[in-house]
C-alpha cells in the first residue's frame, strides 16, 4: 500500500511539473508564433500579387501589406461581401466549408489594380494551400504561390518553385463573366491551340497527380468567387 | 577531459554510432535528409533532447518507482520535444515549417528511449548528459552525411550553395526515400567495414 502511494505521488509531482513547463512555453511563445505565421500568410499574399519577396526584409514586406493590400470578405452563397467582416473573423468552420471567402485587393495611386484569393485542395499527398491573384480585367491571372503543402520534394513540390508559379501569369482562369476549364497540362502546354493554352500551365513531369491537384483547386475556387467578380465587373 | 568522459562523448561519433552500428533512428534519416539544413536543425534538437532527457531521467533514476519507470521516461521526453518544437516554430519558422511533423516525432525516435533505458537509469547526470550529447552528434554526422550527399546529387547545391555547374541535371532518386534508403545502407557497410563490427 506504501508503495502505491508512492507511485501515484510521483507520478502527480511528474505529471504537473511537465504540465506547468509546457504551459508555460506555450504562454510566453505564443505571441512570436503568431506572428511567424500572419507574417508567413501576408507574405504569400504579397508574393502572389506578382511582387518579388526574393531578399525581401520583413519590414518591407509587412509596410507593403499595410500600405497596399485591403481585405475583404465575400458570401459565397451570394457573392456579396459582407460588411464590417475581416479575414480574421471569420469563423474555422465558414473558412474550411468556404462558405464565407476571403478576398484580397491591391490598391495603386487610390485605384483597385488587383485581386487575390486563396486557393486550396487535394495534391498527391497532402493538401496544398495557396493564393492566387487577378488583374483588373478579372480575367488574367497576376501571380500564384503556394505556401503550404506536403508533396514530394524534387516532384510534386516543385509546385513551390518560380519555374512553376511563374507560368500562371497571364493565364486566363475567366471568360465573359463564366470559369473557364484551367488546366495543367500532362507535359508541355506549347504546343496546344491558342484557346487552349490560355488556360493551361505546363505540368510537372513525374508530378501527373499534383498537376490535377492543382488544376482542380484553381478551377474549384475560381468558381466558388466566379459570382462575386461578376457583381463587381464592368462597374 | 579524462578519457572516461572522452570515451562517453566520442564513442557514439563512429564506433558505436546510434544509426549507422546500432541502427536506431533511421526514420528521421530517411525523411529530413533531403537539405543538409534541415538536417543540421534537426540534429540540434535531437541533441538537446537526447541530453537533456538523460540527464533528468539520471536525477531521477533512484526516486522513479520502478512501476511506471517508462511512462516517467516518456513523460519527460515528450516535455522536452514540445519545447523544443515550440521553440522552432518561435524562432526559426520556415525550417520548422519544413521539418514538420518530424520534431514531434523526436518522441518516438528510438535513440531518445534507447540511451534513457540503456545509460542514463544507471549513470550520474554528468555522464548521462555527456552520453547524450555524444549520441546526439553521432546521429548528426550521419544526418547531415546523408543530406550532403541527397543535396549535392539531388539539387546540385550544398547547403544551398552551388556546387555543381549549372548544366548539372538533379538526381530526383536521391530526393526521394528510396535514394536516402540506398544512401544510408551504404554509409553503414562502409562504417562495419572500417570498425570491423559484425552482427552476431
Amino acid at each position: 500500500m506504501r508503495e502505491d502511494t508512492k507511485t501515484i505521488t510521483f507520478a502527480a509531482i511528474v505529471c504537473v511539473t511537465c504540465s506547468l513547463l509546457l504551459s508555460g512555453t506555450a504562454a510566453v511563445l505564443k505571441g512570436l508564433q503568431d506572428a511567424n505565421i500572419a507574417f508567413d500568410i501576408q507574405r504569400n499574399i504579397v508574393k502572389a500579387f506578382g511582387v518579388s519577396i526574393e531578399g525581401a526584409t520583413r519590414e518591407s514586406i509587412q509596410t507593403t501589406f499595410k500600405q497596399k493590400i485591403a481585405e475583404l470578405v465575400v458570401d459565397a452563397a451570394t457573392g456579396k461581401v459582407i460588411d464590417g467582416m475581416t479575414v480574421d473573423q471569420i469563423p474555422s468552420a465558414d473558412l474550411d466549408a468556404k462558405t464565407k471567402l476571403p478576398l484580397y485587393t491591391w490598391t495603386d495611386d487610390g485605384k483597385i489594380t488587383k485581386y487575390a484569393f486563396p486557393v486550396s485542395g487535394k495534391g498527391l499527398w497532402s493538401m496544398l494551400y495557396g493564393y492566387l491573384s487577378l488583374d483588373a480585367d478579372l480575367e488574367t491571372v497576376a501571380g500564384i504561390s503556394f505556401y503550404k503543402h506536403g508533396e514530394t520534394p524534387g516532384l510534386g513540390a516543385e509546385i513551390e518553385k518560380d519555374w512553376f508559379q511563374s507560368q500562371f501569369k497571364g493565364k486566363h482562369i475567366y471568360k465573359d463573366g463564366k470559369p473557364l476549364a484551367f488546366a495543367v497540362a500532362k507535359g508541355s502546354a506549347d504546343k496546344l491551340p491558342e484557346e487552349q493554352k490560355m488556360r493551361t500551365v505546363d505540368g510537372i513531369s513525374g508530378a501527373t497527380l499534383t498537376g490535377k491537384g492543382v488544376q482542380k483547386l484553381i478551377n474549384t475556387d475560381a468558381a466558388l468567387y466566379s459570382s462575386y467578380f461578376n457583381s463587381i465587373r464592368g462597374k | 577531459m579524462a578519457s572516461a568522459a572522452k570515451k562517453l562523448l566520442m564513442d557514439p561519433f563512429s564506433d558505436n554510432n546510434p544509426i549507422t552500428v546500432q541502427v536506431l533512428g533511421v526514420c528521421s534519416a530517411l525523411a529530413v535528409t533531403v537539405k543538409v539544413e534541415t538536417a543540421i536543425v534537426m540534429a540540434l534538437a535531437l541533441t538537446s533532447v537526447v541530453a537533456l532527457s538523460n540527464f533528468v531521467i539520471s536525477l531521477l533514476r533512484n526516486m522513479i518507482p520502478s512501476g511506471i519507470r517508462m511512462i516517467v521516461e516518456m513523460a519527460v521526453v515528450a516535455t522536452l520535444v514540445i519545447i523544443a518544437d515550440q521553440l522552432l516554430r518561435a524562432f526559426l519558422f520556415d525550417i520548422s515549417k519544413q521539418l514538420s511533423v518530424f520534431v514531434g516525432l523526436i518522441i518516438t525516435n528510438c535513440i531518445v528511449m534507447g540511451r534513457a533505458e540503456a545509460f542514463a537509469l544507471q549513470n550520474p547526470p554528468k555522464e548521462s548528459f555527456l552520453d547524450g550529447i555524444g549520441n546526439g552528434v553521432g546521429y548528426g554526422i550521419v544526418l547531415v552525411t546523408v543530406a550532403s550527399i541527397r543535396e549535392i546529387l539531388g539539387f546540385g547545391k550544398w547547403l544551398s550553395f552551388k556546387v555543381l555547374p549549372d548544366s548539372y541535371m538533379g538526381n530526383g532518386l536521391a530526393l526521394l526515400a528510396p535514394g536516402a534508403f540506398i544512401i544510408l545502407g551504404l554509409l553503414i557497410w562502409a562504417q562495419r567495414t572500417v570498425t570491423k563490427k559484425v552482427e552476431e
